[in-house]
């Protein structure tokens, strides 16, 4: 008999005939992809395309209007708001999350991101960028295999920007899944894109719904 | 998991422990020092008046955490962070009703010692008075997280959690107060059962908004 193995091809994340409103405005419909083990998404779209309600979708935080999501998996959301304490340094508050992920040495994800610094600087003095690495940081001790990623590159400098696709990359190389909504255009590997415009209603469809 | 969310939670909301509030203490202390000042100083009228004030300062101490008790946590995405690792918004809801509870419940009970000073409240009426409060004060946190989570995604919330608040705690003011104007604890028994019944909807209720603020 053979030993189990940790078997990274049972994750997967898939969206079947998904669509989403916001309000009472049909955002995109008919919307269907699958992302395997070692797979990264881009996916891409104008502003109120619904990249952001996407994103909350697939993490389970809003049901959908039509259609469902499937996982395999334990999932992770980076968005624009890290749940840092604003009151607390960036080490006690990413701490929290530390011991809430059971995770027992979270400095490696400190270093990784160049957090070691700001350690001691409470959160409410931290740039838009210093707050997107850190919670990355978050993301990277939570050690899940799906990244759902909303805009990971806005607010960061060129060397940052760096850092994080290596990052990306590396989760996805080692089995991972990401997917990231973003402006930017991303060097990645094997990257694919989905451009969620595509997917948007028909003006008379719109009307009919 | 629970363990670390409510140190968290109590580090927040604790008076005097880093960023916490002592606001509701001090507010509730402030009201028993005034009033001698506005009714005069008749010991009669003091005593005989003294723990309905007190009550009323309880109840209005109550509102003044609400502002932040929800809303800021959901602006920050704090609640969604947790959904994603398998805790449901219930037991969020729950863990922060006895941090709550905790950071303004008991002070409010030891400022109660003071304020009797202030007021001239005789020896049987303060045991009244503070067993109406333990019995009383969870029930005004319950309400005080359903409101605030309930308000927590409007724009006014803040000023709308503390008029809401006024109607439902009604109950326990009525009871809790009764039993001192009548010299006799048991219709603290019924305070008690309000507070029981408020405090194991309260998750449920705050869970529900929690969800229902997420949808928009």
């Amino acid at each position: 008999m053979q030993a189990q193995q940790p078997s990274s091809t049972a994750r997967s994340l898939a969206a079947s005939s998904l669509a989403c409103r916001r309000g009472d405005r049909l955002l995109f419909r008919k919307l269907s992809f699958t992302v395997k083990a070692g797979e990264a998404l881009h996916i891409t779209g104008a502003n109120g395309t619904g990249k952001t309600t996407l994103m909350r979708t697939l993490a389970g935080l809003t049901t959908p209007y039509a259609g469902e999501v499937q996982r395999e998996g334990e999932l992770g959301l980076l968005d624009e708001r890290p749940a840092l304490d604003l009151d607390q340094p960036l080490g006690k508050a990413l701490g929290f999350w530390a011991r809430i992920d059971a995770c027992a040495d979270p400095s490696g994800a400190f270093s990784a991101l160049g957090l070691r610094g700001l350690l001691e600087v409470p959160v409410r003095y931290l740039s838009t960028g210093q707050r997107k690495r850190a919670g990355l940081a978050a993301l990277l001790s939570r050690n899940v295999p799906i990244w759902l990623l909303d805009e990971p590159l806005s607010g960061l400098d060129v060397a940052a920007i760096e850092t994080v696709t290596r990052l990306i990359e590396l989760h996805v190389q080692e089995g991972g899944i990401a997917l990231i909504a973003s402006h930017q255009r991303l060097d990645i590997e094997g990257l694919q894109t989905l451009e969620l415009g595509d997917f948007a209603p028909a003006a008379q469809e719109e009307e009919a719904f | 998991m629970i363990t670390a969310l409510l140190k968290r939670d109590l580090a927040k909301f604790f008076p005097f422990a880093g960023g916490g509030a002592s606001l509701p203490v001090m507010f509730f202390i402030a009201v028993a020092m005034l009033y001698p000042f506005a009714v005069g100083p008749d010991v009669n009228i003091l005593s005989r008046t003294g723990g309905g004030v007190v009550w009323i300062a309880a109840l209005l101490a109550a509102i003044l955490p609400l502002e932040k008790l929800v809303a800021q946590d959901i602006e920050l995405g704090f609640f969604d962070q947790l959904r994603l690792r398998g805790l449901t918004e219930e037991v969020m809801m729950a863990v922060r009703l006895v941090a709550h509870w905790l950071s303004f419940g008991p002070p409010l009970i030891l400022a109660t010692f003071p304020a009797a000073a202030l007021l001239s409240i005789d020896g049987p009426t303060l045991h009244l008075l503070l067993l109406g409060l333990l019995a009383g004060t969870p029930g005004l946190a319950a309400i005080g997280l359903m409101i605030a989570a309930l308000t927590a995604s409007l724009r006014a919330g803040a000023a709308l959690s503390g008029l809401l608040l006024v109607p439902l705690a009604l109950p326990i003011l009525i009871f809790g107060a009764g039993a001192l104007a009548r010299q006799d604890g048991a219709s603290l028994g019924f305070v008690a059962a309000i507070s029981l019944g408020l405090v194991a909807m309260a998750p449920f209720a705050a869970g529900a908004a929690i969800k229902a603020s997420r949808e928009v």
